[in-house]
């Protein structure tokens, strides 16, 4: 009895003993260590590349490329696995969580880079990028998306980019000529409408900000400058604003009815375009194969987005993916090597032959547009200089809050007017770039 | 008309707590009676002593007690021959017992709550109070102490103040709603026959069970301004409902009220079909009407589920997260439908803020704790000037 009476007079503490001990043995939240540091020259290179809706043709591109190397390297093995597009944020996260089921080397959307490179994820090549031959040819604005503070964190696997898709079938109908200025563009959008109010004329989004960016650009504004490594926005510029005063004119319901098009986003805009519901669309070249797929294929062309003079091209934003090796790499020359291969003018044309991807060479560009002609105003649009977001970590962070789109839409929905949705936009881009340095 | 009506409530309340005692509080009434007498000092030591005595003790009483008709009247008996006793050995027990006891037996839940509750709540506090983004948690840079930076930083934001406002209103309206849909449709269940009871009985548990990413694209679906039959029946055109932010929450609100009332309906149906069916016999004998019985008579009765029911609506509508990121396209046009919750995602998941996001959530907690405290605090006294 004597026992018992002991046992339970120290239960409780002990108990509280426990609880306490188990909070005390993690103190702080985690910070794993991604610096790597080995260099091995065999093994198995872990690869992550992106899941494509249809993924045979680039899995044969990279299959080839992949026995290639595994013939020159002995004793290494590649392991490809392909990630979900919608989940890739999460599974990369995760894989700087986790240095030691992280792969060597990775795909990831160039938007990106800034982040990464802050999250301390990303290997530092530019030694072997400047002496890699190839590099020489690169454009300007694929070397842009992969430098950060004047160092490359990688290689650009392909650019993304957007221009004007126009239904040639109701152009003929309605005797309209194509668009040769913004002006002309807004016009034009406006008289398709009229005269078949069941299509919007220039289908837009409010949440489109890619679809939006060229007006800002084409008048001269810009998302922000960058002034000696870290960003000030300039969003609320005059010249921004008239960009954006032209894309808001194109809410209403002589184009695109604010009540449905404030909500929408780039794919919206493309699948009503697909479906026969637009004029007119800003889509890009990876939007192919969905308008092909919809009820207007062979009823489209596309043009380059014009700019506010006559013969101008409005500068689109140079999108696309990267290739880069991750810090923690334990196989850093092999990992760099691959990436090159993988990123090579070779591969890069057999995937613009496989998945329509375009090359990220200037000279290898120039050859394909001869080859497709359908590539042709894509090519032409990033030869007239396509523009990049502030290469700042603090661009995921403005693009996950949703700034521009939330600018956009207090505008065309009426709730502020341009002066003062611009301004707030500005200080919460300006409040992100400080905090994140 | 009205005091014949109050005048069966004070007995009233308790009664069906009355209709449960002997099987509950009646149980540990009787089993404490014989320790004291037989085990003065000891009462805390020999573990399986008092306990085996106890259950005959208890199961003795049930029988006895559990066939209701005749139990009713006798518990009322025995309650009120329980209540002056009751303050006596209530407030001699901890004492005499030693205390320690049932610690021992908590011992394994409290590790348990422990771990799963009291620890990441403790981590949520600690990370909210640091500097802790995508950059610390790959160990790009060290790790600092902000002290109350994300909270200031927090407070300062404008569109957190917005979005605190519109969580707490919009809340508000749903848990008034579905309280009100679901009391109403449980007095429903008990005026109607059979077949109809179960049909609603099933619609409701239908709407329960379905998934809330699931009901709240259906939900979208059937108010879309393209396709959606709503539109086409009430021949309002291509109208968007997501368009305009009260619409947009009021569109929200009928998904949320939809999946939540069936809680309450079958909790509330439970709580009436306890009730003696004689107290409300004698009440409608006395005249009152329907909503007199429910205002009088059922109410005070259910008020500990009712005190339930509301709590958990309280939180479920303060957190609710997939309605309003599914049906509002992840918080609306520039942000006009944001809830606390979705506001918290955007800042802790989509842009990895992980501290100020904590910091949100630290907040919430708060909020919560003290809404349902003061809540519980309003409510006991009134039970106390009853």
């Amino acid at each position: 009895m004597k026992f018992a009476h002991l046992f339970a007079r120290t239960a409780a503490p002990i108990a509280a003993l426990v609880v306490a001990g188990l909070t005390a043995t993690a103190c702080a939240p985690e910070s794993s260590d991604n610096s790597g540091g080995k260099d091995e020259k065999s093994g198995t290179l872990r690869v992550w590349l992106f899941q494509e809706v249809t993924n045979a043709p680039k899995e044969k591109v990279v299959d080839s490329v992949v026995t290639a190397f595994e013939k020159a390297h002995e004793g290494t093995e590649v392991d490809v696995q392909y990630i979900p597009v919608e989940t890739r944020a999460e599974k990369i996260k995760a894989a700087f969580n986790d240095p030691e089921s992280a792969p060597d080397l990775i795909e990831y959307g160039n938007t990106d880079t800034a982040g990464y490179v802050k999250d301390g994820g990303l290997a530092d090549v530019t030694e072997e990028f400047t002496d890699w031959s190839e590099s020489k040819d690169t454009d300007p604005t694929a070397k842009q998306s992969v430098t950060v503070d004047g160092k490359i964190y990688g290689a650009p696997y392909f650019v993304g980019v957007r221009a004007l898709y126009y239904r040639t079938d109701v152009f003929e109908e309605l005797g309209l000529g194509v668009p040769r200025t913004q002006d002309e563009l807004i016009g034009t959008a406006r008289k398709i409408r009229q005269a078949k109010p069941e299509l919007y004329g220039l289908a837009v989004g409010g949440a489109y900000t890619y679809g939006a960016m060229p007006f800002i650009w084409a008048n001269g504004g810009e998302i922000a400058e960058g002034k000696g490594g870290s960003y000030a926005s300039t969003i609320d510029s005059a010249q921004a604003r008239k960009g954006i005063k032209a894309y808001t004119s194109l809410f209403g319901d002589d184009n695109c009815p604010a009540a449905k098009c404030a909500g929408m986003g780039g794919n919206d805009t493309v699948t009503a375009f697909a479906s026969g519901k637009a004029g007119m669309a800003i889509g890009g070249d990876f939007s192919h194969a969905a308008i092909e797929a919809g009820k207007v294929k062979g009823k489209y062309a596309v043009v380059p987005l014009p700019g506010v003079e006559s013969g101008d091209i409005a500068p689109a934003f140079a999108g696309g993916n990267n290739l880069g090796v991750l810090n923690s790499t334990s196989h850093r020359t092999l990992a760099v090597d691959l990436m090159e291969q993988l990123a090579s003018k070779r591969t890069q044309g057999a995937l613009f032959d496989a998945m329509g991807f375009l090359p990220t060479f200037t000279d290898v560009r120039q050859d394909v547009a001869k080859r497709e002609p359908f590539v042709e105003p894509f090519v032409k649009t990033l030869g007239a200089g396509a523009k990049f977001v502030p290469a700042s970590p603090a661009w995921s962070q403005i693009d996950a809050s949703l700034v521009l789109p939330t600018m956009f839409q207090e505008i065309v929905s009426g709730r502020k007017d341009v002066e003062a949705a611009s301004a707030d936009a500005a200080k919460k881009m300006n409040t992100a770039f400080s905090s994140a340095g | 008309m009205s005091r014949m009506t109050n005048r069966p409530l004070p007995d009233s309340v308790p009664s069906p707590g009355g209709g449960r005692t002997p099987k509950e509080p009646a149980g540990p009434a009787a089993a404490p009676a014989p320790v004291p007498a037989g085990l003065p000092g000891a009462a805390p030591g020999p573990v399986p002593g008092p306990a085996s005595p106890a259950s005959p003790a208890a199961t003795a009483v049930r029988p006895a007690a559990g066939p209701g008709p005749v139990g009713s009247p006798s518990s009322g008996a025995a309650r009120r021959g329980t209540r002056p006793g009751r303050g006596g050995p209530g407030r001699r027990s901890p004492l005499a017992r030693g205390g320690w006891t049932p610690w021992l037996y908590l011992a394994p839940a409290l590790v348990v709550i422990g771990g799963l509750l009291v620890y990441p709540v403790y981590q949520l506090g600690l990370i909210s109070f640091l500097e802790y983004t995508q950059a610390q948690v790959s160990g790009g840079q060290p790790t600092t102490f902000q002290g109350l930076g994300n909270y200031a930083a927090l407070f300062r934001d404008e569109q957190f103040w917005q979005v605190l406002l519109a969580t707490v209103v919009f809340a508000a309206a749903c848990v008034v709603s579905t309280l009100a849909v679901g009391c109403a449709l449980a007095v429903l269940l008990t005026r109607v026959r059979a077949v109809p009871r179960l049909a609603l009985m099933l619609a409701a548990l239908g709407a329960w069970a379905t998934p809330a990413v699931t009901g709240s694209t259906v939900w979208l679906l059937l108010f879309d301004p393209d396709f959606g039959p709503v539109n086409r029946v009430l021949g309002l055109g291509d109208h968007s409902w997501t368009y305009d932010r009260y619409s947009a929450f009021a569109l929200v609100l009928l998904e949320v009220v939809w999946c939540s009332f069936p809680f309450v309906m079958v909790t509330v149906y439970a709580g009436i079909r306890a009730v003696p069916s004689e107290v409300l016999e004698a009440a409608s004998l006395d005249g009152a009407s329907q909503w007199r019985i429910w205002r009088s008579v059922l109410a005070p009765m259910l008020r500990p589920i009712l005190v339930v029911v509301t709590i958990q609506s309280v939180i479920w509508d303060f957190k609710v997260f997939t309605q309003i990121y599914v049906m509002t396209n992840g918080g609306g046009i520039a942000g006009q439908n944001l809830v606390l919750n979705v506001y918290a995602y955007q800042k802790a998941f989509a842009s990895s803020q992980y501290s100020l996001g904590s910091a949100i959530g630290v907040v919430m907690l708060l909020i919560l704790l003290a809404v349902t405290l003061v809540y519980l605090r309003l409510l006991r006294r009134q039970g106390e000037e009853l």
